[in-house]
């Protein structure tokens, strides 16, 4: 009887999450209250006197230094402490942040100019400039500084960023121009349809040239050695080893009497259910992800509880260097045998959807459009037709029994998951025998890389906000592809949209999602699974937490906190 | 005594260097690479990487390498803690842990060794049933449930301390009592089992017949030498409570250095790895020296100097 009332409600808070997620990707939370307080207005709310929240990570900040940064927690406290030319506003929208508007393209959209507002300051009064950008952008790419990001995200993307990376032009070559002090001129190499929301990652941030040369090696080592231009500053960070540290309003913001809060506590908490309980003690306001289906069920239908979908989409791998795998009615099979439904409903139970699509929902928007909106369904469970294909794939190869090494995690949530995977894979095709073998996550990287695997339970999260970023990983000798898999069509279509298409916006858009049709249904390159939601707890007083779908995960500097 | 103790640095040193070696060989065994995200960066960047790490050179040069370092002092930095010296990591970080495996050595051995004398001088009446019950429970329910259930009920349930976080004295009371039920129930069975055999022995029916009391045969004679084997016990484990425990440590948001251990070994973070294990094992041959020194002192037959000329 209890289960049955915790599905009812799984299936309507998944329902409510899709709903939101549709419309935005933004805070879930909004408007919701407790339910004694009656039918209260947000509008009719009180600021509390305080405005100050405390806030679980799970993870230390490993870097405050945007050019080094590769870490999303830092990407969070960046986009908190920082800002770039643009940044995301709650509802996933680019809107100007240094820069005055959004940018000026010439008629080929390869070169960008982008006027800055005179008012932006650094938290030690200088006024931030594109020589800061200029400085930063050099310093990223520069190879000698061996950025894990930079040459990651400019070259053939920025003019020259590929030259220098390989030591064949200077840094001061990039494609980045200061016209003057307030105006930048961006140099690409050829139109990339989706740089303006690229340029609101961390990476490209600016950095204050005298100041950073002045700290030398200390800099970004703590918050005496920090400056920031964002709606928050550190007022206590003891490096990267701290496990609490503080932000507090910045004044001299240029926005910052849009800024309600006025100060942020961050504490460690790796443990899933010591932060629900330091959550339920009122020691905290939000907690990090939660995972676990045990932790969640205590909070369920709880108007604590935030959940939305990420655009984290995961998958089960398939190594075309097993005979059997090579052949597609065996891989189609495998595909279709597994019960989506249950994996997300009953084993993953967080809020996680199916996914029968490799481009996750709500995350990459043509004129306000999701790609998923006007993309097909692939690969549904069907165990019939699972197990027809199935029959098939092995009279083709002469095969009558198939026995498979799956790669898994060894995280708690990770075997669960696998032996469902299992149990559904053997029980649906007869002869099917899976061996799991649950690993922790950077030896299932390692076999990934090395191509030593069967089946491997793998996932992919964004790095800009493109179908491009999961869709350019199965070309031949892709450098994520790592399963031998191979279509020459598929890899035209993907450099036609990098090319030819790469202003052409809508006939690009439809290119890709034919290639995602041929990859998933033709193909069955993988078996998408499912793609996961976040779980956080949140004080019902603490209104206007947005959450993005790439880049950094929150954005604080709209909180206000309601008494 | 002087030449023993300087025989006994000696082969510390050495067991120190053969520890160092094989966790250096071994740790280059695990799979992966240490750098975040590396599987997104392409071979060129990798290299970049790579050589500026001094990870493309030989192994047998690296370890040179690292060996002179360390000999100076430099335990190198560590690649998830944006190149933060692994000397700044561990001094930071070893305090908390220190502090909490002291304050559970401490609280664990006095009680653990009061329940195990009261068990042993009331034999199989009550009270022995139950110290013993007590030292069952502490070593066989885990401490990650045991800290979780004080967590719950007494921080959460009935608010009387904090949930978390390490701010003062007050937030070291809870992980301190789940730490300390192991080595509560490590001392008291020992202790039980010791004094029941010495209790029986032939002194002891001496000093009773001299008409010794009974606080003076329990407490002078039959506890100083139930002690001997607890102490050796009791040595290696306050190593291991004070190097951090992973679990306690994670639950009650301590910034110890148990946690950071084992995500080094999970992050492939080489230098971390190292100087974690070069700490450990210098802590852990202190200890055994200073038990094998306390021997001597609880009881004089022991004694080294007289032992060892003959």
């Amino acid at each position: 009887m209890k289960k049955s009332k915790l599905s009812l409600l799984l299936v309507l808070t998944l329902v409510l999450s899709m709903f939101l997620a549709a419309c935005s990707g933004g805070t879930k939370n909004e408007g919701k209250e407790k339910p004694n307080k009656g039918g209260e207005k947000p509008s009719a709310e009180q600021l509390a006197d305080k405005q100050e929240i405390t806030v679980l990570e799970t993870a230390e900040i490993p870097t405050m230094d945007s050019v080094m940064n590769q870490d999303v927690l830092g990407g969070t406290m960046l986009n908190a402490t920082n800002e770039g030319l643009y940044h995301l506003d709650p509802d996933q929208k680019v809107i100007p942040g240094v820069a005055a508007e959004m940018p000026k393209y010439n008629d080929d959209k390869t070169v960008l100019t982008i006027k800055l507002k005179k008012e932006a300051k650094w938290s030690n009064g200088d006024p931030v400039t594109a020589h800061d950008f200029v400085y930063s952008w050099q310093k990223a790419v520069n190879p000698d500084t061996a950025s894990p990001y930079g040459p990651y995200f400019m070259e053939d993307k920025i003019k020259n960023a590929s030259e220098i990376v390989a030591k064949k032009a200077k840094p001061e070559t990039l494609g980045i121009k200061a016209l003057d002090d307030n105006t930048l001129e961006i140099t690409l190499v050829r139109p990339i349809p989706y740089i303006e929301s690229y340029l609101t990652f961390s990476l490209f941030y600016p950095q204050n040239q005298k100041f950073v040369e002045k700290e030398g090696t200390k800099y970004a080592s703590g918050a005496d050695h920090l400056l920031s231009n964002g709606a928050f500053k550190f007022t206590k960070w003891d490096g990267p080893t701290a496990t609490d540290w503080v932000l507090e309003k910045n004044d001299g913001y240029w926005d910052a009497k849009n800024v309600t809060l006025k100060k942020i506590n961050f504490n460690v908490s790796k443990d899933g259910q010591a932060s629900a309980n330091a959550f339920t003690a009122g020691e905290a306001d939000i907690t990090p992800r939660l995972a676990q289906a045990a932790i969640l069920s205590q909070y369920e239908g709880s108007p604590e509880l935030m959940r939305y979908l990420e655009p984290s989409i995961w998958w089960l791998k398939m190594n075309e260097k097993n005979p059997a795998l090579k052949n597609v009615n065996i891989r189609k099979a495998i595909a279709l045998a597994i019960d989506k439904k249950a994996l997300v409903d009953d084993v993953l139970a967080n809020g996680s959807i199916e996914a029968n699509f490799l481009v996750p929902k709500g995350f990459s928007f043509l004129e306000g459009k999701d790609f998923r909106e006007s993309g097909g369904n692939f690969l549904k469970t069907n165990k019939d037709e699972a197990k027809k294909l199935w029959e098939k794939g092995l009279k083709e190869t002469g095969l009558k029994e198939v026995t498979l090494a799956y790669i898994g995690q060894d995280t708690e949530t990770a075997k669960t998951t696998d032996a469902f995977i299992k149990d559904q894979l053997e029980k649906t095709l007869p002869g099917m025998k899976i061996n799991i073998e649950s690993v922790p996550f950077k030896i299932k990287i390692d076999r990934d890389n090395k191509e030593d695997y069967d089946l491997l339970m793998g996932g992919w999260g964004p790095d800009y906000a493109d179908p491009m970023t999961y869709m350019d990983l199965w070309l031949t000798g892709g450098q994520n592809n790592h399963m031998n898999y191979s279509n020459p069509k598929y890899d035209e279509m993907i450099k036609k949209s990098i090319d030819e298409l790469a202003s052409k916006p809508q006939e690009r858009w439809k290119v890709l999602q034919d290639a995602e049709k041929l990859l998933l249904e033709d193909d069955a390159a993988f078996a998408p699974l499912y793609q996961r939601a976040v779980n956080i707890l949140v004080n019902p007083k603490v209104k206007g937490l947005a959450s993005h779908a790439f880049g950094p995960d929150f954005s604080y500097q709209w909180i206000k906190v309601v008494k | 005594m002087a030449k023993y103790l300087l025989q006994r640095v000696l082969y510390m040193i050495i067991t120190l260097f053969i520890v160092i070696s094989v966790t250096f060989f071994l740790m280059k065994l695990i799979p992966g690479s240490p750098f975040n995200n590396f599987e997104k960066l392409n071979p060129t960047q990798q290299n970049i990487l790579l050589e500026k790490y001094g990870l493309k050179e030989p192994l047998p040069v690296q370890y040179g390498k690292y060996l002179k370092a360390m000999v100076k002092g430099d335990l190198g930095v560590s690649f998830q803690f944006d190149n933060t010296p692994v000397t700044e990591l561990l001094s930071k970080r070893i305090g908390a842990s220190a502090t909490l495996g002291f304050q559970a050595m401490v609280v664990g051995t006095i009680l653990g060794i009061f329940l195990g004398v009261i068990a042993a001088l009331k034999q199989n009446s009550w009270v022995d049933y139950g110290s013993t019950f007590i030292a069952v429970v502490g070593k066989s329910i885990p401490s990650f449930i045991f800290a979780g259930l004080l967590q719950y009920y007494i921080a959460v349930k009935l608010g009387w301390l904090p949930v978390m976080f390490w701010k003062g004295p007050e937030y070291t009371i809870l992980p301190t009592i789940a730490l300390a039920m192991f080595p509560i129930s490590i001392a008291a069975r020992f202790m039980r089992t010791e004094m029941i055999e010495v209790l029986g022995s032939d002194y002891i029916t001496l000093a009773k017949a001299k008409g010794a009391s009974y606080w003076q045969i329990s407490v002078k004679h039959a506890l100083r030498n139930a002690l001997i084997p607890v102490v050796t016990v009791l040595g290696p484990l306050a190593v291991s409570l004070m190097t951090g425990s992973l679990v306690i440590e994670r639950i009650f948001s301590i910034p110890g250095i148990g946690e950071q251990f084992v995500k080094a070994i999970a992050m492939n973070d080489y230098p971390v790895i190292m100087g974690v294990n070069i700490l450990f094992a210098f802590l852990f041959v202190v200890i055994i020296l200073v038990v094998d020194i306390l021997y001597g002192v609880i009881d004089p037959r022991i004694r080294i100097s007289e032992g060892k000329t003959k």
